[in-house]
């Protein structure tokens, strides 16, 4: 530890703190473009400059370590000269433009000029112009704002792992940008909007929308994928109008993956937003009673056998309510694994991210079982990225060949054989996992949506437990979920009676789905009276003989779950549209339809019995560490595990939910990405 | 189609001559570092492109070949290759003509040098290709020769101690095809005083 004093308060900071650190550890603000917390020091942009005694120079703060007994002042005559004179500098050839820039109102350099600048300029040379790049749907540039700090060409290849911008030529002709024409292609993109100092950079969806003074911002989290990004909701009299990330250093640091980003604006296309009945074949639209009649008759009538299904965007005070309604009229058909994952709901670390994922920093070695985290969980993927960085942790993949997951991985093989070999000791990552201290697997959900899913799982505990991974003081066994609602509806146990295959099949009479717009039903028999509940007429609504309009993540205060287990509550933003409602209210009015009235009128009674009969829900967003004392894992003939490859998501990362099917900006990503040589050829 | 008849190739591959050379020079930094012969791999390129194409020029698959080469990503090449000047980014004359405006140089008259080369080679100014492709005009900084200023450049030799004549003469003699031989235009030995020593000049044993 040093001491320094600054600005005659005296700190301990480690040694090789920056005096930048220090000066924050002591509360005093220090202006900067290019230093960025998450990110290598690049030292250029000279605004953070400090005086420190014995110095005859100002020194740039950000990239000076700090020394036992230094003094250092940030307030003298020759700091605000300095910093005056930066100013100038960055100012002579950014442009005039303030009124028509997207970044005005949040922007580091407008701040800074006014707190630090010298308030009238000297300068009346011409000034450099940059052509705008192109890069992609989302990002767009107004390169002549470019200061460049290079904190977008750092993001990119320390964060995002995808190497593309750069600063090329030099001088005066210096540019930030891909130089070869192209869109960037990580899935983290949105983050340079965030990142960039200036006006460079900026949302392209956002253009001209809005300023920062006009909108409402709301906490809520991001269920688009189950990393359970903490996000910002900004809306302006009742719309969406962008999203942003909070800080949550435990889940996603200050990152968003581009999905949870920008395919907001698919919640206002394709909304569910009244009741809707079908009459003689067809559906047409009803009045909420008119709605519950229909219902009451199919799901009331005499001898007549229930079901429920809860999908990936379900909430988990709607998924409680609708399982305390299925009791109360008799049923316990419930699934909640619409995507055809095998599951085992038995114990609780069996489906979770034990790890945790800030925990993927201590770890020392990591088996990927039929997952690409990259489009699965791009902002966990990122923490992997930094934990490979940081070096000494081997990274080994059974799947697909080929995957590019921003760091090097070692490729074992692609299904069955592979496993076996992990879990018997016999192949040669065994030895990399056994001589590490901390090993841990990342088993893909997806990967178990076949039909010897629940073998593969207990495959894949075997290996955790053959290999090491399962300690009294460290929990190796990692499940990554893919959306918001899926781990929240297994801690509340929806999952028992017949299974989804066979309620889909004519094993119920009546089906409520609840949170599974996008799931298939068209080989649903006739016979069977479907209620979908949800928020896009995506498949699902095809096949509904009633349609209860609800909410989406945005529209509701609910808790969602990560895959982790971390229990976190998002607020609501806006309204739900037109006579939509939100999902819990939807069947609490239902169930006093069918005569089976809910025990609790509002949201916080709710709540109150989930955190009675659901002890996991009361410990809030704080998760206690898993370690795992009981190695006996998940039922399951490892000689059963069939050798074919194993499967990743179909489809693109930009369209795999209802909402970011109905986005036209995701859409447009599809395109962009789809087809990148017929773009270039443009 | 660029200017001068060379088109941006869609393809680039080293030839055996370069591949040799590349050994060599990727043999002298240790295992893991092979990034550190980005400059040198450039310089091959720019090479093989003269052989090749006959103007020295680093084309972007050629950028490209290098960073698959010495395992980079390829916009940490296109960085490299855009910051030195020593590198064409675009298709250059058979010739290339670097007049040196430095100090030095200048006092000793590099502006006639510079008004030879446009004069004799039939060019605009700096950045210009003559239109019979044979020259292509940059200004560069110091060459490091200033005892015998002023310089011009031509590829990597150094003609020294020109004037306008010396320096029509010598882009006349390129235009027939012929390649004086490098070094002082006047005579002089390396960089002695002209007309011969002025110190020294009893020798012991002489």
């Amino acid at each position: 530890m040093a001491k320094v004093t600054i600005d005659g308060i005296e700190v301990e900071v480690p040694n090789g703190a920056s005096v930048l650190q220090a000066c924050e550890a002591a509360g005093v603000e220090i202006p900067r473009f290019c230093y960025h917390e998450r990110l290598s020091v690049a030292g250029n942009c000279r605004m953070c400059l400090v005086e420190v005694e014995k110095a005859p120079k100002p020194v740039a703060s950000c990239a000076f370590p700090v020394a036992d007994g230094m003094k250092v002042f940030t307030d003298t005559e020759m700091v605000r000269r300095a910093r005056r004179g930066v100013m100038e500098f960055l100012l002579i050839n950014h442009p005039l433009d303030c009124p028509i820039c997207d970044q005005g109102g949040e922007c580091d350099l407008q701040d800074q000029a006014m707190a630090y600048g010298g308030g009238a300029s000297r300068y009346k040379e011409e000034k450099r112009v940059v052509k705008d790049k192109y890069m992609g749907p989302l990002v767009k540039t107004i390169m002549t704002r470019c200061i460049q700090c290079t904190r977008c060409i750092r993001f990119a290849t320390e964060v995002a792992g995808t190497a593309e911008l750069g600063a090329t030529n030099r001088g005066e002709h210096m540019e930030v940008g891909t130089y070869v024409e192209k869109a960037l292609t990580s899935e983290l993109s949105g983050n340079l909007i965030d990142i960039c100092p200036v006006g460079a950079l900026t949302s392209r969806p956002y253009a001209f929308v809005s300023r920062p003074w006009e909108l409402r911002k709301t906490d809520g989290i991001d269920v688009l994928d189950a990393t359970g990004t903490n996000i910002r909701i900004d809306t302006r009299s009742g719309e969406v109008l962008r999203i942003l990330p909070r800080i949550n250093e435990d889940v996603n640091e200050e990152w968003l993956a581009d999905r949870g980003r920008f395919a907001f604006d698919g919640l206002k296309r394709k909304r569910l937003d009244r009741p809707w009945v079908r009459q003689g074949g067809k559906l047409v639209p009803a009045t909420w009673q008119q709605a519950f009649d229909a219902i009451a008759a199919g799901f009331t009538a005499p001898g007549a056998k229930l079901g429920a299904l809860a999908g990936e965007l379900a909430d988990v005070e709607s998924v409680l309510a609708l399982k305390e309604l299925m009791a109360s009229l008799g049923s316990s058909n419930l699934d909640c694994r619409t995507d055809g994952a095998a599951l085992d709901i038995s114990r609780r670390d069996f489906y979770s991210f034990n790890t945790s994922i800030a925990g993927i920093e201590e770890a020392d070695a990591l088996l990927i079982i039929g997952s690409n985290p990259r489009t699965e969980a791009p902002v966990l993927n990122a923490r992997i990225r930094k934990r490979v960085i940081a070096g000494g942790f081997p990274v080994g993949v059974v799947g697909p060949h080929g995957m590019d997951l921003t760091y090097g991985h070692d490729w074992l093989g692609e299904g069955g054989a592979t496993l076996r070999a992990l879990a018997s000791g016999a192949h040669r990552f065994c030895e990399v996992l056994r001589n590490a201290k901390k090993p841990m697997l990342i088993l893909g959900r997806n990967a178990l949506a076949r039909a010897d899913g629940a073998t593969l799982l207990a495959v894949a505990w075997q290996i955790a437990a053959f290999n090491g991974m399962l300690k009294p003081d460290w929990h190796g066994f990692n499940l990554l979920h893919r959306f918001g609602g899926q781990h929240g509806a297994l801690d509340l146990g929806f999952v028992s009676g017949l299974p989804m295959a066979q309620m889909l099949n004519g094993g119920v009479d009546a089906l409520w789905v609840l949170g599974a717009d996008g799931l298939d039903l068209s080989g649903v028999p006739a016979s069977t009276f479907v209620v979908i509940q949800g928020h896009h007429g995506d498949a699902a609504a095809a096949r509904a003989d009633v349609i209860l309009p609800g909410a989406a993540y945005t529209e509701k205060d609910a808790a969602w779950v990560n895959t982790e287990g971390r229990v976190q509550l998002g607020f609501q933003a806006v309204s739900p549209p037109g006579e939509a409602r939100e999902d819990w209210k939807v069947l609490r009015a239902a169930s006093a339809a069918l005569g089976k009235p809910l025990p609790y009128d509002t949201l916080e009674a709710l709540r109150a019995r989930l955190v009675v009969d659901y002890p996991v829900f009361a410990q809030g967003d704080a998760l206690p560490r898993s370690v795992c004392t009981d190695t006996a894992g998940p039922a399951g003939d490892i000689s059963g595990l069939r050798d074919d490859a194993l499967g990743l998501p179909a489809g693109n990362y930009w369209q795999q939910d209802p909402i970011s099917r109905a986005s036209e900006t995701m859409a447009e990503c599809a395109r962009t990405y789809a087809a990148p040589a017929a773009l270039a050829a443009e | 189609m660029t200017a001068h008849g060379h088109a941006e190739p869609t393809s680039f591959a080293f030839d055996d001559e370069s591949n040799a050379a590349i050994e060599t020079i990727v043999a002298r930094y240790p295992a893991g570092k092979q990034a550190s012969a980005v400059i040198p791999l450039l310089y091959i390129v720019q090479k093989q492109m003269k052989r090749m194409t006959d103007s020295a020029w680093v084309p972007r698959v050629g950028m490209d070949a290098v960073a698959a080469r010495l395992g980079m990503a390829p916009i940490r090449v296109y960085e490299v290759a855009t910051f030195y000047f020593m590198f064409n980014t675009k298709p250059i004359g058979r010739f290339h003509l670097q007049v040196c405006g430095t100090t030095p140089c200048w006092l000793r008259g590099s502006d006639a040098v510079l008004k030879a080369c446009k004069d004799a080679g039939g060019l605009k100014g700096y950045g210009d290709t003559s239109a019979d492709g044979n020259f292509t005009l940059s200004e560069v900084e110091c060459l490091g020769g200033c005892v015998n200023a002023p310089i011009l450049a031509v590829d990597d030799d150094y003609y020294e101690d020109l004037d306008y004549e010396s320096t029509v003469k010598l882009i006349e003699a390129l235009k027939r095809g012929e390649r004086p031989a490098p070094g002082s235009v006047i005579g002089r030995q390396t960089s002695a005083p002209v007309g011969g020593p002025t110190t020294l000049l009893d020798v012991a044993g002489e």
